[in-house]
């Protein structure tokens, strides 16, 4: 690895630790598309800082950006106050209009400097190593690195600081307001920082990516943890890995990093989607099947215990009896047998003493409204489940 | 006369100038169980959260124990409808009742082991102690709305405010609750509930209000709660048994 390449991997997984972050509130806030729109509409204010400083390098410009986007959440909200519309028409109606100004700005009085809509779009992440920081002619690396390092800084020790206050207004901004917090003041600090972060990475990654790193590692991390701390943590890395993989995936490619870099963060949303553990499709298909036969299993013992005439417990007409499809009645029968809930005798069918036991504690827990409890006995019970 | 722990004088709320409640003027006396009643629209959650300083009136005033409460926010306990949070958020029972412990921290403060022996304290109070790890979703409706109890019960607060605590639960945690409820008002509490099973008003209750956009009646249950004052809070010939 070269060096450049090796500051192209650092700025990279910085830009996705700093998105991550935000984006993990904006997530469960469920304001995800207020991502997209900031990282649109701070195009203007990017535009409108460089006539004002007449310097691309200016810290002022990230400033005048990152009004623009908190001017962004602030009119989306107006809009939406009157009740005449809804948030999402709000947010389709701010952005556009304001990403058109920046791009008639650029293109009436920008042309001949570097900034484009292109770079706009999709960042100039391979050229970012170039575009260097010098202190008295000592090299001190790229400038995105120093930006972007300071924008996760901030971010570090805001989230540090007010962990708990996020927390708590983002979960119940009713109690946080009864308890003397102001969700107010933490909801535009997290606009604040989002605006923020969305500039210091749009040099390096551009605005869609911004918009992938934020909301995709956070919906990603949601579906796997059900603890706060850990859905940040676990996001960063599918932020900073998504970024690396991206990366090397562009290299073999020769495509796009941006493109690349989202194409991955996408691959693991899916692939989180469809195999997590508990959320994943998968896992809900088998729990889903698992379910249904569990219920026969237990409906066929409790047929058994309520009937004790042979002509109800013979193997040939116990799917008369019950209703059910032959395949389905020999599922649940095989089930039963394995658990060693039943004999089959004369192919007449009885509860075994473990049966008997198991269907009486579960008629004891309908009658007494706790079906809940029937899903720890399967534990106890069940050697195989459905 | 007892202490006064809410005074309310002249208060009136409006969403977007359409005024929910008209005029109120209320004293709630200190080491009551107070529910209050009214039919739906009546105000009875924009009351609570006025008070509470969650809704800005356009006129009038509320003190507790004779000051703002902004000065007594930490004599003041709320617990919101359970439908006003998301369940899925990912945190478990115990961290929901630790952010009871957030307002005498204060701002940037940590949570440390004293706050959370007072949450698992109450979570063994509410019979929640042995589910404190689970996610939130994974609780039921009860369980949810016990988990809320105890997350103001570890407030320590003189005065308690509650938007619904009985919707959605099963019979058992009702009488859970309403006997920790009870407990409270014994210990010299003040505890505000909006309720809407008129049934169990006398029962449950020593003080109710009666509130449809203005506030009908207050004072004890066992002298206004009768079918006049009903009818006029509700707008129908109402027939209660009134078991004294």
């Amino acid at each position: 690895m070269t060096n450049a390449q090796f500051e192209i991997h650092l700025i990279a997984s910085l830009v996705a630790i700093a998105c991550a972050i935000p984006g993990t509130f904006l997530v469960l806030r469920k304001m995800a598309m207020i991502s997209d729109a900031i990282s649109h509409s701070i195009l203007p204010g990017l535009v409108v800082g460089f006539f004002i400083t007449q310097d691309l390098n200016s810290p002022w410009l990230i400033l005048f950006a990152a009004i623009t986007g908190v001017l962004t959440v602030v009119l989306v909200e107006k809009i939406q106050q009157t009740k005449l519309v809804k948030e999402d028409t709000a947010i389709g109606l701010v952005f556009p209009v304001l990403f058109s100004i920046g791009v008639i700005l650029i293109a009436q009085y920008a042309n001949d400097i570097h900034l484009d809509v292109d770079a706009v779009l999709l960042g100039e992440l391979a050229f970012t190593p170039f575009d260097r920081v010098y202190y008295s002619e000592v090299d001190l690396g790229p400038k995105s690195l120093w930006v972007i390092g300071s924008i996760l800084l901030l971010t570090l020790v805001l989230l540090f600081a007010f962990f708990k206050e996020l927390k708590l207004s983002t979960f119940d901004a009713g109690l946080a307001t009864s308890l003397g917090f102001s969700p107010l003041v933490i909801h535009y600090g997290l606009m604040s920082v989002a605006s923020v972060t969305t500039v210091g990475a749009f040099d390096a990654v551009g605005a869609i990516l911004v918009v992938a790193l934020m909301i995709a590692p956070a919906a990603s991390a949601y579906l796997l943890t059900t603890n706060l701390k850990k859905m940040l943590v676990l996001s960063s890395f599918f932020g900073v890995f998504s970024a690396i993989a991206g990366y090397w995936m562009a290299h073999a490619l020769d495509a796009s990093i941006a493109g690349s870099m989202t194409t991955m963060l996408g691959l693991v949303f899916l692939i989180v989607y469809l195999f997590a553990p508990a959320k994943g499709l998968f896992a809900v298909i088998y729990r889903e099947k698992q379910q249904r036969s569990e219920v026969s299993l237990i409906t066929f013992l409790l047929h058994l215990q309520n009937h004790s005439e042979p002509e109800e417990r013979h193997v040939k007409h116990l799917n008369e009896h019950i209703n059910w499809a032959k395949v389905r009645s020999k599922t649940v029968l095989n089930l039963a047998l394995k658990n060693n809930m039943i004999t089959i005798d004369h192919e007449l069918v009885s509860l075994t003493p473990k049966g008997e036991e198991f269907t009486a504690k579960a008629i004891e827990y309908i009658l007494t409204n706790e079906e809940g409890l029937i899903e720890d006995m399967k534990k106890d019970f069940f050697l195989f489940r459905g | 006369m007892e202490k006064i722990a809410v005074k309310i004088d002249d208060l009136t709320v409006a969403y977007n100038y359409k005024p929910v409640l008209w005029d109120i003027d209320l004293q709630i006396p200190e080491g009551v169980l107070m529910a209050i009643v009214g039919p739906n629209g009546a105000g009875k959650s924009t009351l609570i959260k006025s008070i509470l300083g969650i809704l800005k009136p356009i006129a009038g005033s509320v003190s507790i124990f004779g000051k703002p409460y902004k000065k007594q926010r930490k004599h003041v306990a709320y617990v919101p409808q359970k439908g006003s949070v998301d369940w899925d958020f990912p945190t478990t029972a115990l961290d929901v009742v630790m952010m009871g412990t957030y307002g005498k921290l204060g701002w940037i403060k940590r949570p440390g082991v004293k706050q959370k022996k007072k949450a698992l304290e109450a979570l063994e109070k509410v019979g929640m102690l042995s589910f404190k790890g689970r996610q939130i979703s994974q609780l039921s409706g009860g369980q949810q709305q016990r988990v809320f109890l105890a997350r103001a019960l570890v407030q320590d607060a003189s005065i308690y405010f509650m938007d619904e605590p009985f919707q959605g639960v099963d019979a058992t945690t009702e009488v859970a609750i309403i006997n920790i409820l009870k407990e409270l008002r014994k210990a010299g509490k003040t505890v505000v509930v909006v309720h809407h099973d008129l049934q169990t008003v006398p029962e449950y209750f020593d003080w109710v209000t009666f509130l449809n956009v203005k506030k009908i009646a207050t004072g004890p249950v066992k002298v206004i709660y009768h079918d006049d004052n009903l009818t006029k809070t509700y707008g129908i010939n109402y027939k209660v048994s009134i078991q004294k």
